[in-house]
């Protein structure tokens, strides 16, 4: 089984040094198709390894090579594959597949292709080594590892200025949550002595709770800045920049639960801390419904799908929060496949309407482009959780997993979070597909994306449909190692009233959002109604202002502050000194040169000099040394 | 009165002192190879009284060294004047500037 563990492993990382061979070429095709094959590849040994782990239940454990070892320190390659990080692989390397093919023909035009596939293969090999490492910090170095990659992706079209902006900022944003992982890492090694995840766990319950919370709070703050938890949240809007493939992977599929699985993988630590688990809870429930309330009024495409990814990422936290890890590691899944596929149906949708991203100058698209619209509502009615789509599983276990813990506020932010996510989904999807064609008069024609990028589509497609049935065999493959539950309300009414609840909620404001938008009278907005100029509307279009006031508090004085360190510390006093030393050997050298005037009798007066020079010193030297005695007697009777 | 190692040290001394004059003082290339002639010589009369002085060979060894230099040097050296003199026409020391920094 080792040698599948590697294979799945090390094929993406061919295939990104494969493409990067050709980063600087024109156009190559293969690199596309190669790239996409070894990350197939990558997808069939996961699968191996996922049928061995089915089968006999047993962990794969390799050690490759040592990294460091000093002193008592160890830390080797070490990998492993259980059932929480088989569950990532399939996730990881299955939408992996259909992005690197759907992306051979999103990327169809553009001048850095293979570029593009180098960075795209390398992400996926971070991201596997983040989620095969056994230790805390081989996890570490795919945590850099996807930060570096979607560093690259964001700003691929590094030609435009908002890219690399927005490259920046998410690279930068995440630097600073790193900084509190890092901190926790060391808080796990100073007192457990190890990094490895088994040995480690099986130390902590020994330890006193205090330094448990504080390492509990640490990573948790490295797993808020990949997770884009509040307040490290607007880099996922931003992050939008980039290729919509790398949206649909990075974005909403893998990258961003990162930190959710290091929640989960941390579970032996978390379940000993109770309370930072109902911090982090309460934080999801807060992003969820934060995040969903301004993907509302959003008219950007993808920052809309950015948002529900951000709210239902405060899903999978406030499932995790609880307690209830199968069930955020089984929503990461079930998201991960309707994510992806809005996403991508989102990309052709941009390809059509020539990169046009406001809903408002769309509409009536479902003539031209059928599949995409049947994909794109099939994924809303996933994500917004209407039986029998993948959402509906996933996201009701969250539900009842809530009401069981009796957190009913939780509860209750959840379950309104869901009508809102069904709203503003189905708000997207009717401004696309439905209502009068407004980009008529931009004088575009749109049409259907490449047949086999419909067709690379499909998996997520059909996973979107029936990921349900997996909830069962995935419960009882995680049972032992996640120490899962069932969650079951006591009065079986109780919970049929709920289910049910549920389903009209979110059905009323899927059709609250289809009478609203699929209408003829839509317009595109000009900022003159009166719902525009109405606060909420202006809060949650501005994102509650934090960018700005992230701008105008955090980035202006920092820059402020820069410019004084350069002007008055660096330029004055750093540079000065430098400048200083160099003048006086420069100088030195100008006087000094004169000596050097060629004529041969005026250098042997120089010589003579030196000669004489050399000689005095030997002498006082000499002297000083034969009467030292005679010298100190002297000098301590100056009281020197 | 008995000439003895003082006496050797002072000659040398002074030839010493007359060829650093010569050296510094003289604009002629012959000459001055001459002032170096007595430089080496001041050297060589010190290394044999001192040799004397201690009954130690040594420093007369070393005397025949210096001479077999000085001979070798003077006849590279010469060789050097003749070719500069005819490229040139004289071998006035304020002339050859080449070597300016």
């Amino acid at each position: 089984m080792e040698k599948y563990l590697y294979i799945a492993l090390f094929a993406p990382l061919v295939g990104s040094l494969f493409s990067a061979l050709f980063a600087a070429t024109p156009k190559k095709l293969f690199t596309g198709i190669v790239g996409s094959l070894l990350i197939f590849t990558s997808f069939v040994a996961s699968t191996m390894l996922l049928l061995y782990i089915l089968k006999t239940g047993e962990p794969i454990h390799v050690t490759m090579m040592t990294w460091m070892e000093t002193g008592d320190l160890y830390i080797p390659f070490g990998f492993v594959v259980d059932q929480i990080s088989v569950t990532m692989m399939m996730v990881v390397t299955l939408v992996s597949t259909v992005v690197h093919v759907y992306a051979i023909g999103y990327m169809d035009h553009d001048k850095s292709f293979n570029r593009f596939f180098a960075w795209l293969s390398a992400f996926v090999f971070s991201m596997m080594i983040l989620v095969m490492s056994d230790n805390y910090a081989g996890l570490f170095i795919g945590w850099e590892g996807v930060g570096l990659c979607s560093w690259g992706l964001i700003g691929f079209w590094y030609h435009k200025e908002s890219a690399t902006w927005a490259a920046n900022e998410a690279f930068i944003m995440n630097r600073i949550a790193d900084l509190g992982m890092l901190i926790g890492i060391f808080l796990v090694y100073w007192n457990t002595g190890t990094l490895q995840y088994d040995e480690a766990f099986a130390v902590m319950p020994g330890l006193d709770t205090a330094t448990l919370t504080w390492m509990g709070i640490f990573l948790f703050i490295g797993a808020m800045g990949k997770s884009a938890q509040f307040p490290l949240h607007t880099w996922l809007a931003d992050a939008m920049e980039g290729p919509t493939p790398v949206s649909a992977l990075i974005h909403a599929a893998t990258m961003v639960t990162a930190g959710v699985y290091l929640v989960v993988r941390s579970n032996e630590l978390y379940s000993l801390i109770p309370n930072v688990g109902l911090f982090i809870a309460s934080l999801g429930a807060f992003v969820a419904i934060f995040a969903a309330s301004m993907a509302l009024v959003n008219r950007d495409m993808k920052r809309i799908i950015a948002y529900s990814t951000l709210s239902q990422l405060g899903y999978m936290f406030a499932a995790a929060g609880l307690g209830a890890y199968w069930v955020a590691l089984f929503h990461l899944m079930a998201h991960a496949f309707f994510k992806a596929l809005l996403f991508l149906g989102a990309g052709n949708v941009m390809h059509a309407m020539h990169d046009e991203l406001d809903p408002f100058k769309m509409g009536g698209l479902k003539k031209v482009m059928k599949w995409t619209w049947i994909m794109m509502t099939i994924a809303s009615l996933a994500l917004a959780g209407i039986f029998p789509f993948a959402g509906f599983f996933s996201k009701d276990t969250i539900l009842e997993a809530a009401f069981a813990e009796h957190h009913f506020v939780i509860y209750g932010v959840l379950l309104f979070t869901a009508g809102l996510t069904a709203f503003y989904s189905f708000r997207l999807v009717a401004l696309i597909f439905h209502g009068e064609e407004r980009y008529k008069i931009f004088g575009i024609h749109p049409h259907e994306a490449y047949r086999f990028m419909l067709i690379a589509m499909s998996p997520l497609l059909i996973l979107a449909m029936i990921a349900g049935i997996f909830k069962e065999p995935f419960f009882s493959m995680v049972e032992e190692i996640l120490g899962a539950a069932e969650y079951h309300i006591h009065s079986h009414a109780t919970a049929l009233i709920m289910l049910v609840g549920t389903q009209i909620f979110v059905a009323l404001a899927i059709l609250y959002a289809y009478k609203k938008y699929a209408n003829k009278k839509v317009m595109v907005p000009d900022g003159t109604s009166a719902i525009e100029n109405s606060f909420i509307y202006k809060l949650l279009f501005n994102q509650y202002y934090i960018p700005y006031f992230y701008e105008e508090y955090i980035v202006k004085p920092y820059r402020e502050i820069s410019e004084l360190f350069w002007t008055k510390v660096d330029m004055k006093i750093v540079d000065a000194t430098v400048d200083g030393i160099a003048g006086i050997v420069y100088g030195t050298g100008e006087k000094t040169r004169q000596m050097q005037s060629g004529n041969l009798s005026t250098m042997l007066k120089w010589m003579v000099a030196g000669l004489v020079g050399l000689l005095s010193l030997a002498v006082v030297f000499g002297l000083a040394a034969r009467y030292s005695d005679e010298i100190l007697v002297f000098l301590s009777a100056l009281g020197v | 009165m008995e000439i003895g190692l003082n006496h050797y040290l002072v000659l040398s001394t002074i030839l010493f002192a007359i060829g650093l004059v010569g050296v510094m003082r003289r604009k002629n290339l012959l000459l001055l190879f001459f002032a170096t002639e007595i430089l080496l010589n001041a050297v060589n009369v010190a290394f044999a009284a001192i040799s004397h002085y201690y009954g130690d060979l040594t420093g007369q060894m070393f005397a025949f060294f210096v001479i077999a230099i000085a001979a070798s040097e003077v006849a590279v050296g010469l060789g050097l004047l003749i070719v500069w003199y005819k490229r040139h026409g004289s071998i006035d020391l304020d002339a050859l500037t080449t070597m300016k920094g």
